[in-house]
């Protein structure tokens, strides 16, 4: 195992042990934090620097299917972004989708450790292992796609409740996922089906089916719930990017009924205006309701100005946004579990719903009185690569740079949101929240996101400077499981992370229901379907209650 | 400063190390000591060249059969690149300032998204001359590209400003997808010019076969291709004085984009 490391003098952020930046030691010996190693170990002397556990991406796209077309047919994407080979490291492209090996380095640069992918129909999950493997330094899982998945919605529309629990449980199971996401619930498979077909309300009812969103959401957060998932249903929303759909946000966070649901890249739900029209900010209202209700949590998806892909499940979605800017696209069919749309995309400062966007997402930021429940993200690399992190973090901390950047803006989108008004300065326990602590809890990953003893030995070390961008671009040190990935700046060693994953008990009886679907709909035989152990060597369970 | 190539590469070499922004700064010894590419091959500029010091005036000559080297003048922003023989592929792309002279002929690939300068080639040039890299959308964004001999296919692809002018024949797919700018084809159109293209002008002294997503217009006499013209004359182009000052069909099109593009075609 790795040599025991003790970090002195560093100024400590660890919000879940309630440590606001005292100069504290830091021991970590076989991967893990302990509370002291032995007087000769290697010391890092971490004065004027600044340590924080791993950061943790809760929602991101950076492997599977989807996202390897998306680094294929942008070719132009890649080449102005080369990533030579340094050391016994692998070489890769960048660009917005970056290469697997040089998604890990670069988040590991950032000073990030685990990562989420947030949306794979099961068929992708071997696709996706793979590509996980490749994906170095990161401890990474996926979120399952099951909104639009035809047998599960079957068995909802005859009102099978406990059958649809323990499909979904061999669902999860079967595929080796983290969570179970939602991606505009009922909607893929009418678009599927007929031309610009999709579901606006959720109490309409889904073309092909006796069901309504609203049904699969409800069951949907119900059965994470009941299988006691570490993480909950993580929802994306139905009418994602239209004005005025906050109100389908509100409905959706009330469907939840008190109990634990996550509503993922809420920045692109928050928008009042008529349809049809230019959006407004409704930043404020869907930030009061997470601010009242416990049980809800989200992460923001900011937009960040430049180059970005969008990626998504919803299909119909990227099919409006293809109209918009009649550039190359992908749209392709998941059979029988999902829909998914790529395309290339550029956000501009004098557009005014692009400037809208990002005001709204630093509204909800800066108006969540929990930071533990609002928590950063891009949706990378739908609102912008998750290489602007340090840009956002500067943004949030530093007043009047983003009131300058807010200059820089289409003013009629500025003045239509409260951003101006707004005061707040993050503090940089509160960063430690939304980037690192939060997502962990949130996620369940009880071993991450803190420096408490017996925590994952995942550390980062910035050097403390004023500009928080410059600060946050480049970790000077990077602990992954007790060992440096990046030392002094360098890249010193090749790391693999680990898969995590979840195996929530099921009766296995319902194998006889879906078995006979497979045969009637699907092109892979039943007993080819599940992902055998092989995928995910070194994989860790994250446990549920019921396992 | 003069490069003369010793030995003939089995494999293309990537010698993007090749233009006046940088050799002009290097001695002798230290342009010998470049790094380049041969194949999968870390090698130097020296194994393949001989370099001498002969002129300064600021320009770069180089000899030899170049016809496997590859991105010459890539990048350049100022000064002179003369190429004395055949060359290879990538000549000038992305170059944005300067001038590069061939004395032969040239590959693929010749000033790819250029921005600026002009590239003269004296002999026949390859495909996708003065053309976006698959996948981008805008080609050339300026400068000027003057090819004597002829072309072959999709000819400024992309391209969104300047000037492309040929003096022989141009392959299929001329001025594909052109957004804006200028192409002049003194021979022959090759098939399906102009497919795509959103707005620009394509100028051929030939008739030639169009889509059919083009509308004829009228047959006039445009002042702007007699200026045209006589500036290709000055650049060295021999122009009989009935295409200055002939009539031209003129089309408009692709209509399946803005319909904002259009051909002349000499009308005899």
């Amino acid at each position: 195992m790795s040599a025991a490391i003790r970090i002195k003098n560093g100024k400590v952020y660890d919000p879940i042990n309630n440590v606001d930046g005292e100069i504290k030691e830091i021991c970590i010996k076989d991967g893990k934090i302990v509370d002291s190693v032995p007087s000769d170990s290697h010391c890092i002397d971490a004065h004027g620097m600044v340590v924080m556990p791993g950061g943790v991406d809760i929602h991101c796209h950076i492997a599977g299917h989807k996202v390897n077309l998306a680094r294929k047919f942008q070719p132009e994407d890649h080449r102005h972004d080369v990533q030579p080979r340094v050391g016994n490291l692998r070489s890769g492209t960048g660009g917005t989708v970056p290469s697997t090996f040089t998604t890990g380095y670069r988040y590991a640069t950032l000073g990030y450790t685990t990562a989420m992918e947030a949306a794979v129909p099961p068929m992708g999950a071997r696709h996706t292992f793979e590509e996980l493997h490749d994906t170095p330094v990161l401890d990474k899982g996926y979120y399952v796609l099951l909104a639009n998945n035809v047998c599960l919605n079957q068995l909802l529309e005859k009102g099978r409740t406990e059958e649809f629990k323990e499909a979904v449980g061999w669902w999860l199971n079967a595929a080796k996922a983290y969570a179970i996401k939602l991606v505009n619930p009922g909607g893929d498979e009418p678009w599927k089906g007929r031309k610009n077909s999709n579901v606006h309300n959720l109490d309409e009812q889904i073309s092909g089916f006796d069901l309504t969103p609203r049904k699969i959401i409800k069951a949907l957060i119900d059965a994470s719930n009941d299988l006691e998932l570490p993480h909950p249903a993580h929802i994306h929303c139905n009418n994602l990017g239209h004005s005025g759909n906050y109100k389908t946000t509100l409905e959706t966070m009330k469907t939840a009924e008190g109990r634990r649901a996550h509503i993922t890249h809420i920045q692109f739900h928050s928008y009042g205006g008529e349809v049809g029209k230019n959006p407004t900010s409704q930043a404020a209202e869907i930030s009061n309701y997470i601010n009242d209700n416990p049980n809800i949590s989200a992460d923001v998806g900011q937009v960040m100005f430049g180059k970005a892909t969008i990626m998504t499940g919803d299909a119909p979605l990227t099919w409006l946004l293809r109209n918009m800017t009649n550039n190359k696209w992908i749209n392709a069919d998941t059979e029988c579990e999902s829909g998914c749309g790529i395309l290339p995309f550029s956000y501009q400062e004098h557009i005014y719903t692009h400037a809208l966007q990002w005001a709204i997402g630093l509204e909800l930021f800066l108006l969540a009185k929990d930071p533990w429940r609002m928590v950063l993200s891009t949706d990378h690399p739908n609102g912008g690569s998750f290489e602007n992190y340090p840009k956002l973090i500067r943004l949030l901390m530093d007043k009047d740079f983003r009131n300058e950047q807010a200059g820089n803006v289409n003013q009629k989108a500025i003045a239509n949101t409260n951003l101006l008004d707004i005061d707040r300065e993050f503090t940089m326990h509160e960063i430690a929240i939304i980037s690192r602590a939060g997502p962990a809890k949130l996620l369940g990953l009880s071993n991450k996101g803190h420096l408490g003893i017996g925590a994952d030995a995942d550390v980062t070390i910035y050097d403390e400077m004023k500009d928080r961008e410059a600060m946050f671009n480049a970790a000077r040190y990077v602990i992954k499981s007790g060992e440096l990935f990046i030392n002094n700046h360098e890249f010193c060693s090749d790391l693999d992370g680990r898969i995590l994953h979840v195996e929530p008990q099921y009766d296995e009886a319902v194998e006889d229901i879906i078995r006979p679907f497979f045969e009637d709909y699907y092109t892979v035989q039943f007993d080819n379907y599940a992902v055998d152990d092989d995928y995910v060597h070194g994989a860790e369970v994250i446990p549920t209650k019921s396992r | 400063m003069k490069l003369s190539l010793h030995t003939q590469p089995d494999v293309p070499l990537e010698a993007d190390v090749i233009f006046p922004d940088l050799l002009l700064e290097k001695t002798v010894s230290e342009a010998a000591a470049l790094e380049i590419f041969h194949g999968n091959e870390k090698t130097t500029l020296g194994d393949f060249f001989t370099i001498t010091d002969e002129n300064n005036d600021g320009t770069v000559e180089v000899e030899g059969d170049l016809s496997k080297v590859k991105l010459l003048g890539s990048g350049m922003s100022f000064g002179r690149l003369k190429i004395i023989g055949n060359v290879g592929a990538h000549l000038g792309a992305g170059m944005s300032g300067g001038e590069i002279i061939v004395e032969g002929d040239a590959g693929d690939w010749v000033g790819r998204e250029i921005s600026g300068g002009r590239i003269i080639i004296k002999g026949d040039a390859g495909h996708m001359v003065g053309s976006v890299v698959r996948g981008s959308s805008i080609g050339i964004q300026g400068g000027e590209i003057i090819i004597s001999g002829s072309v072959k296919n999709e000819l400024g692809n992309g391209m969104r400003r300047g000037l492309i002018a040929v003096g022989g024949d141009s392959g299929d797919f001329t001025g594909v997808n052109m957004k804006a700018g200028t192409i002049v084809v003194l021979g022959q159109l090759g098939q399906r010019p102009g497919a795509g293209m959103v707005r620009g002008t394509i100028i051929s002294t030939h008739n030639a076969e169009l889509l059919p997503t083009f509308t004829y217009d009228t047959t006039y006499r445009p002042t702007v291709l007699k200026s045209i013209f006589i500036y290709l004359r000055k650049l060295g182009f021999s122009l009989d004085d009935e295409y200055i000052n002939g009539n031209y069909q003129r089309w408009s099109g692709d209509s399946i984009e803005l319909n904002k593009g259009e051909i002349f075609l000499y009308a005899e």
